[in-house]
């Protein structure tokens, strides 16, 4: 009986679409859209990675750093900040599922750690972008060709894996100059593609934690006043929850196909 | 009980993908040789272990934080069809492209 009376009601409103709110259900089409522009983003990275594959840098050789540490610790850094991600998701989750018993305190204590978890993950990014702006000591230098070649003892240079003597690469070395750190006009650290899709992706993606926090921090006054409690569901809580996961979920991508592969 | 049963799972699903990415950092930083050698497809079996890895992952953070597994089937499709289809046409474009100007195989 039921279930005639909803078959019929179907077309006419009152009726749920696939079992979710208006709002979770435009949340996810959002997500699923957007997911589909760092698609994008990433896949064009691969295309200019194989068209100048000769001239990309190693992303292990790029982000060595860790902060305090002296010395080269490939991957060290970017894993804690992984880490760091993975772990506010999980918070996030926490109040996620505490808002679906009306547990405010705990939903406070979680969002909470959630906000600071994501400041802590722009902070270290901030940290990397400085890093790889201002680049090494000693920089290289970008040839007459707009290569980049670096110094390796008195007598020779290295460009493109290839030792070339100052004798026979004088011609590129005369109309050469130093460069430093990276820009989206140059990169010490070899092709000038791999910086500007460094900071256009992981730009993207920082702009989103950017927005997620404020969107959380929002969220979090509300549930403070006790908006929720008076509406008599945390799902907005849910739904920030969605956009947040969906950020680590890019992350996880960005992870793997700039610095893993 | 049901409260002890999903916060459980939640903690299951953050050491399932605290331990991968243990594996992937692991991997990254020694880089087996015999990995860097053996091809799939045309990818070192090296890359190939971390795409499949962080598709699992993928999986674990859509299904279990998103809660997209316990979601109608109508929903989990209309989620996850445009990306199976759209995503593996993009990359079949674009890297078929980037072969046109001899970069690749």
């Amino acid at each position: 009986m039921k279930d005639s009376v909803e078959k019929e009601n179907l077309w006419l409103g009152g009726v749920r679409p696939m079992v979710a709110s208006y709002g979770k259900l435009m949340m996810w089409f959002f997500l699923m859209t957007d997911a589909l522009t760092f698609s994008a983003f990433l896949a064009l990275y691969g295309t200019h990675r194989f068209l100048h594959s000769d001239a990309w840098p190693i992303a292990d050789e790029v982000f060595n750093h860790f902060p305090f540490l002296h010395g080269e610790y490939p991957m060290l850094f970017v894993a804690l900040m992984t880490f760091i991600l993975i772990m506010s998701s999980v918070t996030m989750v926490l109040a996620v599922h505490y808002g679906h018993q009306m547990n405010r305190k705990k939903v406070i204590l979680w969002l909470g750690l959630t906000i600071i978890g994501g400041l802590i993950f722009l902070g270290s990014q901030a940290w990397e972008w400085s890093h790889f702006i201002h680049g090494t000591y000693n920089g290289s230098i970008q040839l007459a060709d707009n290569s980049i070649a670096h110094i390796i003892d008195d007598s020779s240079i290295v460009n493109n894996g290839d030792t070339i003597s100052y004798a026979n690469a004088q011609i590129l070395l005369d109309n050469s100059k130093p460069i430093y750190g990276a820009n989206l006009s140059q990169n010490e650290y070899g092709h000038k593609t791999f910086a500007q899709f460094f900071f256009f992706i992981t730009g993207f993606h920082g702009f989103h934690v950017f927005s997620g926090i404020i969107i959380l921090i929002v969220i979090f006054i509300n549930v403070l006043k006790g908006t929720y409690e008076k509406r008599g569901h945390y799902e907005m809580v849910e739904k920030v929850g969605l956009y947040w996961h969906f950020v680590d979920l890019v992350w996880v991508f960005v992870f793997t196909f700039f610095y893993l592969v | 009980m049901a409260e002890s049963n999903s916060t459980r799972q939640i903690w299951v699903v953050f050491w399932i993908l605290f331990i991968l990415t243990a594996i992937e950092v692991a991997l990254g930083i020694f880089k087996p040789s015999f990995m860097l050698t053996n091809y799939i497809i045309g990818v070192t079996l090296l890359n190939m272990t971390f795409i499949v890895l962080t598709i699992i992952k993928a999986y674990y953070i859509v299904g279990t934080f998103m809660h997209l597994g316990h979601e109608e089937k109508s929903l989990q499709f209309s989620i996850v069809a445009p990306m199976w289809v759209l995503i593996p046409y993009l990359l079949f474009i674009l890297l078929t492209e980037a072969s046109f100007h001899g970069a690749i195989g």
